[in-house]
């Protein structure tokens, strides 16, 4: 087996009193789709900003594409792509202005923004559009093209927060579609996400309650485990119990 | 460098799609350059003047019509009594009372000596002190012409008499709007970099951008200066309007070296900026950073001597305003525009400026966190 | 009722949970006031004269010496060329200069005149105007010390006195405009800002949707304001009483009940510009380049109205602040009663009707 591309060992953040992710361990593999489960509040969120650089553990370590989440925030940051619950692209700047800002921000070089933009918008058929302002898209292509230029860089892994809220389930068929290309291409996908059905399309899944992993297994492990017939009951059963919940 | 390149590409393509953004910056200053020294005008004219004449002589009646052709006084009302007059004071529609006894004349040239009474409403200050200097210096020159009048000229230079000759320097029609002017255009390179900056960094946290600017490699200070390069081309854009407003619409052409101004407010705008900066990196909302920079905006201008001399304050005060940027700047501003200072007589000024520039623009860079 | 209340405890909560935002709110007024009591002030004084003596004899060292006894100038001695004078002038060190010609006592004694100069630097062209008199005066008290023994005839002595404010200072002046600014800051901007900040969450949408009156709504965000604004003249006067010690003369009552009228007035304003616009920075613009800057202007407290063209002038009158700046002064420092501000008391309660009326009528339209 591969070194693994994100490594945690009893990873943890307090804010005060509240233990928001409390000892959290687990390892994700080269390649692998990770869907990160777990109701609203049960600490999905801060864990991933952990991984990624935007927030320092309060105890416990990880390693993220090989690097250190306490020093080496920023080399983590070259190795991977993020795309946040808020979809940040700016609306204000066209479909061709937003690639050529994130991909000069990674350090492209102009010719391969050029190739890969070209590439972009023709996968996801947005020839009409590249000049057109991103504020002025529907809301699903605002999300695959979000995911696009998260992956523009060719990170290792890319964290993905709830990438598909709000949108309709032909879209969402759609960005999967876009994942499991990313991850045929050799980028491990780390996604949360609040639909069962999504889940099904992972590699493997956690499910985290009250700041911890309760369950960590390939989906069809999981539903014999918990004797369940969908990742619905299984999620439900695990997460009846939660104390915290919004 | 690469990088800021396509920073400083993204947020000036933002800032010209912005359309209120550009009116602000275009309109606004030219709007309140030339509206502002027509209102804020603190030239004392127009005192209005009531009076109380119980002499009715020809002396009285002449040193009344002296005061009225002044230009400095507007006769707005003669009573009877001091009693009748004062309501005219309650009200605003006097700002002077001038009583002047019965047995004016007579005494005056009897006893060698007569007191006429002089009221002032003081609760305007300036008004009040400048216009009774104005009334004791008319009264002063009458007196003088009655005297030359009434005896020979010789018998009188038997007494030492020191003529005195003033001279007014820089501006020799003491003209308030030159001197209104150039304070009011540091004002505003002052009031739109700093909201303009504070603002920015803000709404990019509200809307969550900012969140995937951090988990890229892009350098802090690389992100810093792609925010305040665009602005600080902004500043001199707007400064550079204002400078032409001034001169098309009040005639003012700085006396001293244009270069000279440039470099300055280019030092002085980094300082700002980096202000705007700072206070945007302690802010979660748009509306929380509007205040906070309205806050020490008003601070800044109100003790940066636009209105009141620094020179007046006490101590504690003027010690406060060596660290206010915006101080340095209207003084700069004056003394290249008016008496024609060059970069040596301001190398105080643009040292501290500067180090103004390097501390704030430092701490912000600090205090922008890109994790938590 | 017990409905409203529950809204009013909602906007409290809101107002109470933002810190920052509250320290400013109540630190404004706090600050102002010290920095217009104690900071500025609209005398001249400790200006920098150079006196440039280049008689060096017994007259002038009198002369000296008088005018280094007065508190308005820091004085510098050095005897400069004009070029000189220019380049100290330019470098912004000297503010004021005296110049006594050589040969000043024998000038006096003999020929009974003697020259003096005195320079100002009139970039600053009221305070030169000051600077010259003050020195011309000392000059002249010296002159008059030089004839003691002579009596000058016809002498018309102005006797002045100031009313209202024998020490002429600043904060009579300006008390009255910090309630002015801080009232119209508190109530316009952030009611404004408010309620157009829950059309943009789009809370606002559930609240006209329940049961409760949509006005009462809107009724319910400005009472917070009210009594924010309300503790904050308060602070205002306490400050100004004990620490600037400007006392209230006229009737206390009367002053709070002008100023609640005064604060009614403004927030009609904010829930005004809040109905016509739909973003927060819009509504911030709008309160600040549209509210603020006219109350600094055109309330009379900082700039005489008297001295603006008169299209301003004419502005002025829309300004509700201008006639609260009236009523405070008079109440306040010239201690009137009501019979001397009815009217403008009737002009700002005209302003709030309307302004509510407006609203009121574009809400409607607004909802159908």
């Amino acid at each position: 087996m591969a070194t693994p591309v994100i490594q945690t060992d009893k990873l943890t953040k307090r804010f005060g009193d509240f233990v928001a992710t409390n000892e959290i361990t687990f390892d994700v593999q080269p390649g692998e789709i990770f869907g990160f489960l777990g109701a609203n509040g049960a600490g999905k969120t801060t864990a991933m900003r952990m991984l990624c650089g935007l927030s320092i553990p309060s105890a416990g370590q990880a390693r993220v594409a090989g690097f250190d989440v306490y020093k080496q925030t920023e080399q983590i940051k070259r190795n991977i792509g993020y795309m946040s619950q808020k979809f940040s692209l700016y609306e204000d700047l066209t479909v061709l202005e937003n690639i050529n800002f994130f991909g000069g921000i990674y350090g492209l070089s102009n010719a391969d923004i050029k190739t890969k933009s070209e590439a972009l918008i023709g996968r996801l058929g947005l020839q009409g559009e590249a000049k057109k302002l991103v504020g002025s898209l529907p809301l699903g292509w605002k999300q695959k093209l979000s995911f696009s230029v998260g992956i523009l860089h060719q990170p290792k892994i890319v964290f993905l927060d709830e990438p598909t809220g709000g949108v309709d389930p032909v879209t969402r068929r759609q960005f999967w579609n876009l994942i499991y290309e990313a991850a045929h291409e050799g980028i491990t996908i780390f996604v949360t996400t609040h639909y069962m059905d999504e889940a099904e399309y992972c590699n493997r899944i956690s499910i985290m309650v009250d700041g911890k992993i309760q369950a960590l297994d390939t989906p069809q492990a999981l539903k014999q485990k918990f004797n369940a017939a969908s990742m619905d009951d299984v999620f439900y059963q695990l997460a009846r119990g939660a104390k915290r919940s919004e | 460098m690469r990088t800021l390149r396509f920073l400083l590409q993204k947020e000036f393509k933002q800032i010209f799609r912005n359309r209120s953004i550009l009116v602000m910056i275009v309109v606004m200053p030219v709007v309140q350059l030339i509206l502002l020294p027509l209102a804020a005008n603190y030239e004392v004219k127009n005192i209005n003047l009531c009076v109380v004449d119980r002499d009715h002589s020809s002396t009285s009646q002449k040193l009344v019509g002296k005061i009225a052709s002044s230009g400095y006084f507007k006769l707005t009302g003669n009573r009877a009594t001091f009693k009748e007059a004062f309501p005219l004071m309650e009200t605003d529609e006097a700002d002077l009372i001038l009583e002047i006894p019965a047995g004016f004349e007579r005494n005056l040239v009897r006893e060698d000596e007569q007191k006429i009474f002089v009221a002032v409403n003081a609760i305007n200050g300036t008004k009040a002190n400048l216009g009774g200097a104005y009334l004791a210096s008319i009264i002063r020159d009458y007196n003088h012409d009655f005297r030359v009048q009434w005896i020979q000229p010789s018998a009188f230079n038997q007494n030492p008499v020191i003529d005195v000759s003033s001279s007014n320097w820089f501006n020799p029609l003491l003209n308030y709007r030159m001197f209104m002017v150039p304070g009011i255009l540091a004002i505003l390179v002052t009031m739109i970099g700093g909201f303009l900056s504070a603002l920015n960094i803000v709404k990019e946290k509200e809307i969550g951008t900012i969140e995937q600017i951090n988990v890229t490699p892009l350098r802090k200070h690389h992100f810093i200066l792609g925010k305040l390069i665009p602005f600080w081309v902004l500043g001199n854009v707007v400064f550079t309007i204002g400078l032409v407003v001034s001169w098309i619409f009040y005639g003012i052409v700085p006396v001293g070296n244009l270069a000279v101004l440039y470099v300055f407010v280019g030092v002085y705008l980094l300082a700002v900026l980096g202000f705007g900066l700072l206070v945007s990196t302690f802010c979660d909302t748009q509306q929380q950073a509007m205040f906070i920079m309205y806050f020490f905006m008003m601070i800044f201008i109100l003790m940066g001597g636009l209105f009141t001399s620094i020179d007046s304050m006490p101590g504690w005060a003027q010690m406060i305003s060596r660290f206010n940027p915006v101080s340095y700047l209207i003084t700069v501003m004056r003394m290249v525009v008016l008496k024609g200072s060059d970069l040596h007589d301001v190398r105080m000024h643009l040292g501290m400026v500067a180090l103004f520039a390097v501390v704030l623009n430092g701490w912000a860079v600090l205090n922008y966190k890109k994790t938590s | 009722m017990k409905q409203f209340l529950t809204f009013v405890r909602k906007e409290f909560a809101h107002v109470l949970r933002d810190q920052k935002t509250l320290l400013i709110l109540f630190g404004m007024p706090i600050v102002q006031i010290l920095i217009f009591g104690f900071a500025l002030t609209n005398e001249v004084k400790n200006s920098k004269m150079l006196i440039v003596d280049n008689a060096h004899d017994r007259a002038s060292q009198q002369l000296i010496a008088k005018v280094e006894a007065s508190r308005y100038f820091e004085i510098e001695q050095s005897v400069m060329s004009p070029l000189q004078m220019e380049a100290a002038f330019r470098e912004g060190k000297i503010k004021v200069a005296l110049v006594i010609p050589d040969n000043f006592n024998g000038d006096l004694l003999h020929l009974n005149e003697a020259n003096v100069q005195i320079i100002a630097d009139a970039s600053d062209p009221n305070t030169a105007t000051s600077l010259i008199n003050y020195a011309t005066s000392i000059v002249q008290d010296y002159q008059t010390g030089l004839n003691r023994n002579l009596t000058v005839p016809f002498r018309i002595i102005p006797e002045t006195r100031m009313i209202y404010n024998p020490q002429l200072k600043g904060v009579y002046n300006y008390v009255p405009g910090v309630m002015a600014l801080v009232l119209m800051l508190v109530c316009v901007m952030m009611t404004a800002v408010s309620i157009v900040r829950e059309k943009e969450t789009g809370t606002m949408e559930i609240l006209l949707v329940s049961p409760f009156k949509p006005i009462f709504v809107i009724l319910a965000k400005a009472v917070p304001y009210l009594i924010l604004s309300l503790i904050n003249v308060v602070t205002i006067l306490l400050l100004s009483v004990y620490v600037l010690d400007l006392p209230v003369a006229g009737s206390l009552l009367l002053l709070f009940a002008e100023s609640t009228l005064f604060i009614i007035t403004s927030l009609a304003l904010g829930i005004f510009i809040s109905i016509k616009t739909s973003s927060q920075q819009v509504a911030m613009l709008i309160s600040l380049m549209g509210m603020l800057l006219p109350t600094m202007l055109f309330s009379g407290f900082m700039f005489p109205i008297e001295n603006m063209p008169l299209p301003l002038q004419m502005i002025s009158n829309i300004v509700p602040a201008k006639w609260y700046y009236i009523i405070v002064k008079a109440v306040m420092i010239k201690g009137l009663g009501f019979n001397a501000i009815w009217k403008e008391t009737l002009i700002l309660a005209g302003m709030t009707a309307v302004l509510f009326i407006v609203s009121l009528r574009t809400f409607k339209i607004r909802l159908a």
